[in-house]
């Protein structure tokens, strides 16, 4: 006689760690007032390019910071130093995503009341960091022109969770023959109504825009203070 | 590979519930939506790695995979989805973005090794 299997019902968020200290780090974040943004692209989307010219152009009238994210080198890390902003990178080794505690580590010593945007910059990967709450105010998903426009469609887990979609280098979209129209439809398939803006980090194309927008998503997280 | 994490995370978070409960483990029971980004074959692989020389060696991953269900406003109805890359409505092609199912990413449940 062969005795039916035991189970026991047990319900547990696999990634119940990470999510609460992701929570605790949405609460410092609003404590200090400091803006966060977990930017999501595959390697080459113009990121770095994009991120480098984000920092120079707030520093003058903000508190910019950035964590950056990568697997071994530290050359995104160097360039967006020449920003003059505090750059701090995260080595993940093998790791293809941050995780929240990665963020904690490296914020131990920093003084958030000190920092009005924080940058986060991830691993170059569109599939592993969606999972991956890092407590951040919005995440910002990069394409750039030169991608296709059906990527999106590709990682359909990452488009779900982001707030905004950055089109890159759109100084290049009509030597690519890029079609607007076609990346709006299938970004908007997965995340009806998701924001979408296009720049260009290189000639300045749409900074206006993007920047306009963070120091909204700034202003309302003060008002809410 | 983020599924050698997810892995780590599910080994930890099963052997933290056993371990309360004080039994041991045979098998582990987790609901994985297709919207979670995880790719099962490398998730069966990732869970024999991060399960090595833990209390949960030897036990198995059973994985029960949940379809992406939108509500949809229009026909007040859920419906399942077939794919993951878009949401529109299956009966009226209305876009939208109340999920029901598909995130899951939990365990749900513990077979216990029987007792000799
Ligand atoms: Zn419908």
């Amino acid at each position: 006689m062969t005795k039916s299997p035991r189970i026991l019902e047990v319900r547990a968020n696999v990634l119940k760690d990470n999510d609460v200290l992701a929570r605790s780090l949405r609460e410092r974040f609003a404590q200090t007032g400091s803006l966060v943004l977990n930017l999501v692209s595959s390697p080459g989307s113009g990121k770095t390019t994009l991120l480098r010219q984000t920092l120079l152009e707030l520093s003058p009238r903000y508190r910019v910071a950035a964590l950056v994210g990568d697997l071994a080198t530290d050359n995104d890390a160097r360039r967006l130093a020449e920003s003059g902003a505090p750059v701090r990178q995260i080595e993940t080794k093998t790791l293809c995503h941050l995780e929240a505690r990665m963020i904690e580590e490296h914020l131990q010593d920093w003084d958030l009341r000190q920092i009005d945007l924080l940058f986060i910059e991830n691993v170059g990967n569109l599939v592993c960091p969606s999972s991956w709450d890092l407590g951040e105010d919005l995440r910002v998903a990069l394409f750039s022109t030169t991608e296709g426009e059906d990527k999106p469609l590709k990682y359909p887990t990452l488009i779900n969770t982001a707030d905004i979609a950055l089109i890159t280098k759109i100084d290049l979209a009509e030597a690519v023959e890029f079609d607007r129209e076609a990346m709006y439809r299938n970004l908007r398939e997965m995340r009806p109504g998701i924001e979408i803006l296009e720049v260009s980090g290189k000639r300045g194309t749409g900074m206006a825009a993007w920047l306009e927008r963070l120091e909204r998503a700034l202003q309302t997280k003060r008002s809410q203070r | 590979m983020h599924e050698l994490s997810i892995a780590t995370n599910i080994v930890a978070v099963a052997q933290e519930e056993a371990a309360a409960r004080g039994v041991e483990v045979e098998a582990v029971y987790l609901r994985l939506g297709a919207l979670a980004g995880v790719v099962v074959d490398s998730l069966l692989f990732g869970y024999e790695v991060a399960s090595q020389g833990t209390p949960l060696e030897g036990s198995r991953l059973l994985i029960e995979e949940v379809p992406l269900t939108i509500y949809c406003p229009n026909c007040q109805a859920e419906f399942e989805l077939a794919g993951i890359q878009s949401l529109r409505c299956p009966k009226c092609q209305e876009l939208s973005s109340d999920i029901r199912r598909g995130k899951e990413l939990e365990i749900v449940a513990l077979e216990l090794k029987e007792q000799p």
